[in-house]
């Protein structure tokens, strides 16, 4: 039977991967850069994660549940912010074409991911194709002890990992940060209009620079939830499907605001599994169908935003544009 | 000319190349404290750039800049900033979707003393009431609060102004401000410009156009070429002591008014009424006759309906409802309400539009001038079997880059590439050799140096000695009143009189445009 006291935290735990890749991709569009490579950085940060921990759960002699949470952290953001810097030293410093070098970069993620972790389930030897890091998992995935005798108040609140609260920090101070501080209006200004921001003594390059990599950081915690605390620490290839894709959808959804994005990804979270709440017996037509429906949504609220062309509504007007002073 | 002060800035043997074009070659200028100085020169003279290098878009590649008599490095707008100096670019540097507050602070990392912390909550209201204080003080009309891409032209250059401003910049640069703005926004403008000049600023204000030189400046600087050929004091000299020396050699300061010849109605338009999607009327009722082998001038306060009369015409506009008839030479009459540009064509129309927005609307920006030319003339002769004919476009070219002294490397250069002026010679030329029986243009020398303003002037005149129907909307009352034989005032989209070029001045002009509708033109 359907209930929404199960159904609200499982659309909430699907719904932090979907959020940090947005917040992650909004950063990067707020700074005028459409990076299709989200997808691929939030492959990476992944691998880089299972990587970092499955070394360390195999050197370490008694697993320490901090270090082996702050081990897969460090070795994500490593991989995620070394995918953010090639995407800047391409787009920013050599100005290549935006979307080409994203889909070039989600392209080279993908494989990436899929070798490293094809190489890693070749050296545990295991029988299926999959990688377990239990230990891990069990850190990330620990929750509040006294979720579970709040009855459904903690049940709906208090009864998700840590990084789904981090989650919802970063989106809340990305929000801030972006409209009320002065590195959040001069960050949108380079977005906006680089020219204008160049004129106003900004430095273009660093803030760029800053918010690609940063986004890229951000994003990458998304795939790193994805493997150790949503799929309980289990790495097979390609498993985490085209959640990226959906994080960028995400971005026009929420309309570049942060703060929208963490209810619309949980709407989103919700949508995307919603086929295994509805009873469609063995119509996998009908699965396919209740699949599509957060793309269906993104759709609908482009054509809304297009249709009532409200300027706060819009992309960054630089958005997938290179800057160049003296470009005349 | 000798001056004991110590000029406020000294700018000393600048040269700045930009691959192989030499933007300012060994430049000298003086600019003293509490003076207007204009800058004047052709497009392409190196005004821009020279202004540019003292505030920090470009660095010279040879030459320094002193201020107060002390060397200075001016290598980033901040460093500008830093010295006082603000610019006003000719395309503002705003962001539309911030509010004036918003656009003025941007970037300034330090208010009032203390240093403003990049990741703490940015005090809106402080800025708000400074941008007020200075508002007040110099007679501007800002409202903080307001979005950019709700303002006006004006108001926008007006938010740049104050942005200058704001940062405590002594020494304004101002990039042809006047381009974008009416007769009245001008005059508004210099009042504010005489406060600021009242109140110990310097000005420097970029222009090609002599008699605002002559309303506003103490002092005019010529450069020609990218080289500086002089400065004067704007009292002791005349327009055409100024025009020579801009242009290097005699340029007649008349335009030329052939008298009508064989008038005979080509175009009548009854009772035309056009409404945006939003069902805001912009044209209302208007009826009159364009005449062949005469020029029909069009003026009237900007954003008034020129814009949607000629795109009406062109097909390029929804009527809502009226008349538009096309006289043939026998008389025959053909309707041109609901036709688009290639029917029109097809019917054997000529038309010829010279739109306001000319690398939008007229020209292609990103493909080269053959290109270009191609657009008119590819769905005609020539072209066998869905291939197109590129031979005849590319010798079009060449000979409009020829005949009109285009500037460009050459016909395989892209138009974006070209300045104001030669973008304008290239749609001019496509448009006259298709041998056009109706000429429209709209703000045909927006952007012009004196030269090519003149040049654009005497093909209009030849088309009208060739029978043609020319419509010329206009913004320089000056140039309508010497140009046009008959002129149509419009006024909130109405037709607000017609009146014979030779007969009427600047001041029957200025009543008739702000005559009807009262509120609307405020």
């Amino acid at each position: 039977m359907f209930s929404l006291v199960t159904f609200i935290p499982r659309a909430i735990v699907q719904s932090v991967p979907l959020l940090l890749g947005c917040v992650g991709e909004t950063l990067n569009e707020k700074s005028g850069s459409l990076n299709l490579g989200i997808p691929g950085v939030m492959y990476v940060g992944a691998i880089s994660g299972v990587i970092g921990s499955f070394i360390y759960e195999n050197s370490a002699s008694t697993f320490n549940p901090v270090i082996g949470v702050i081990i897969p952290i460090l070795a994500c953001m490593l991989g995620s912010f070394l995918m953010g810097l090639l995407f800047c030293f391409l787009t920013v410093t050599l100005r290549a074409n935006q979307n080409v070098t994203g889909l070039a970069m989600t392209t080279f993620g993908v494989g990436f991911g899929n070798f490293f972790g094809g190489s890693i389930i070749k050296l545990t030897g295991a029988e299926v194709p999959s990688i377990a890091l239990s230990a891990t998992s069990k850190a990330f995935k620990a929750s509040l002890p006294f979720a579970g005798k709040l009855g459904v108040v903690g049940k709906l609140l208090f009864s998700y990992s840590f990084m789904t609260y981090v989650a919802i920090a970063i989106a809340f101070y990305t929000a801030y940060m972006l409209n009320k501080t002065r590195v959040g209006l001069e960050l949108r200004a380079v977005g906006e209009n680089p020219a204008t921001a160049d004129a106003a003594g900004i430095n273009i390059t660093k803030y760029k620079y800053s918010a690609i990599c940063i986004g890229c950081m951000i994003a990458g915690l998304g795939g790193l939830y994805y493997v150790l605390d949503y799929a309980s620490g289990v790495w097979s290839n390609d498993a985490f499907g085209d959640r990226g894709w959906l994080a960028i959808a995400l971005v026009i959804f929420s309309i570049w605001r942060p703060n929208w994005a963490i209810w619309e990804s949980m709407l989103f979270g919700g949508l995307y599994i919603l086929y295994l709440y509805i009873p469609t017996g063995t119509n996998f037509a009908m699965k396919e169908i209740y699949k599509m429906l957060p793309y269906l949504v993104t759709i609908i609220v482009l054509i809304g935003i297009s249709l009532r062309n409200k300027h706060e509504n819009q992309p960054p007007e630089g958005l997938g544009l290179p800057y160049f002073r003296e470009d005349r | 000319m000798q001056d004991s002060r110590t000029p406020a800035v000294s700018m000393r043997n600048i040269t700045k190349v930009f691959g192989s074009i030499v933007a300012n070659h060994n430049v000298n200028l003086d600019i003293y404290r509490g003076e207007i100085l204009s800058l004047l020169g052709e497009n392409g003279s190196g005004k821009t750039t020279l202004m540019n290098m003292l505030s920090g878009i470009y660095f010279p590649d040879d030459g320094e800049i002193m201020m107060d008599g002390e060397p200075v490095m001016i290598s980033s707008p901040k460093d500008a900033f830093d010295h006082g100096i603000g610019m006003i670019h000719q395309h503002f540097k705003l962001v539309n979707v911030f509010s004036a507050a918003q656009n003025i602070i941007l970037g300034i990392n330090e208010a009032e003393g203390k240093k403003v912390k990049g990741f703490s909550k940015l005090d809106m209201e402080a800025a708000s009431k400074r941008i007020r204080e200075i508002c007040d003080l110099y007679g501007f009309d800002v409202d903080p609060d307001q979005k950019v891409y709700d303002m006006s032209v004006s108001q926008k250059q007006t938010v740049e102004i104050v942005k200058v401003l704001f940062r405590g910049a002594d020494i304004l640069i101002l990039d042809e401000p006047t381009a974008v703005l009416t007769p009245q926004e001008t005059e508004k403008l210099f009042a504010v410009l005489r406060n600021m000049k009242a109140d110990g600023k310097t000005v420097i204000i970029i222009t090609h156009k002599l008699h605002e030189v002559e309303a506003i400046s103490d002092k005019v600087a010529i450069l020609r070429k990218g080289e500086y050929i002089g400065t004067l004091i704007t009292k002791e000299t005349n327009a055409q002591e100024m025009t020579n020396m801009m242009v290097g050699r005699e340029v007649k300061l008349n335009i030329n008014r052939p008298e009508p010849k064989n008038v005979r109605p080509r175009l009548e338009i009854k009772g035309l009424t056009v409404k945006t999607d939003d069902g805001i009327t912009k044209l209302d009722d208007v009826s009159f006759t364009a005449n062949t082998g005469e020029v029909l001038g069009i003026a009237g306060i900007s954003g008034c309906g020129q814009k949607e009369l000629l795109e009406a015409i062109a097909g390029l506009q929804p009527i809502e409802k009226g008349e538009i008839d096309y006289v043939e030479d026998d008389g025959k009459r053909v309707n041109l309400v609901g036709m688009d540009p290639i029917k029109i064509d097809m019917l054997g129309v000529s038309l010829a539009f010279v739109p306001e927005d000319r690398l939008g609307m007229g020209l292609v920006a990103n493909m080269d001038l053959a290109d270009n030319m191609m657009l008119r003339s590819f769905r005609r002769k020539g072209s066998i079997a869905g291939f197109t004919d590129r031979e005849t476009p590319r010798k079009l070219a060449e000979k409009v880059v020829d005949e009109l002294e285009v500037v460009t490397p050459s016909i395989g250069t892209p138009v974006r590439r070209l300045s104001g002026g030669n973008v304008q010679k290239v749609l001019v030329g496509r448009e006259i050799a298709m041998n056009p029986t109706v000429l429209m243009s709209a703000y045909a020398v927006r952007g012009l140096d004196i030269n090519a303003s003149y040049m654009i002037y005497d093909l209009i005149n030849q088309q009208k000695e060739r029978g043609v129907a020319v419509v010329f909307v206009g913004e320089d009352l000056d140039v309508l009143l010497e140009l046009s034989d008959r002129i149509l005032v419009l006024c909130g989209g109405k037709v607000s009189g017609i009146v014979d070029g030779r007969k009427t001045d600047k001041n029957e002009l200025g009543l008739l445009m702000t005559k009807l509708g009262g509120g609307e033109v405020g």
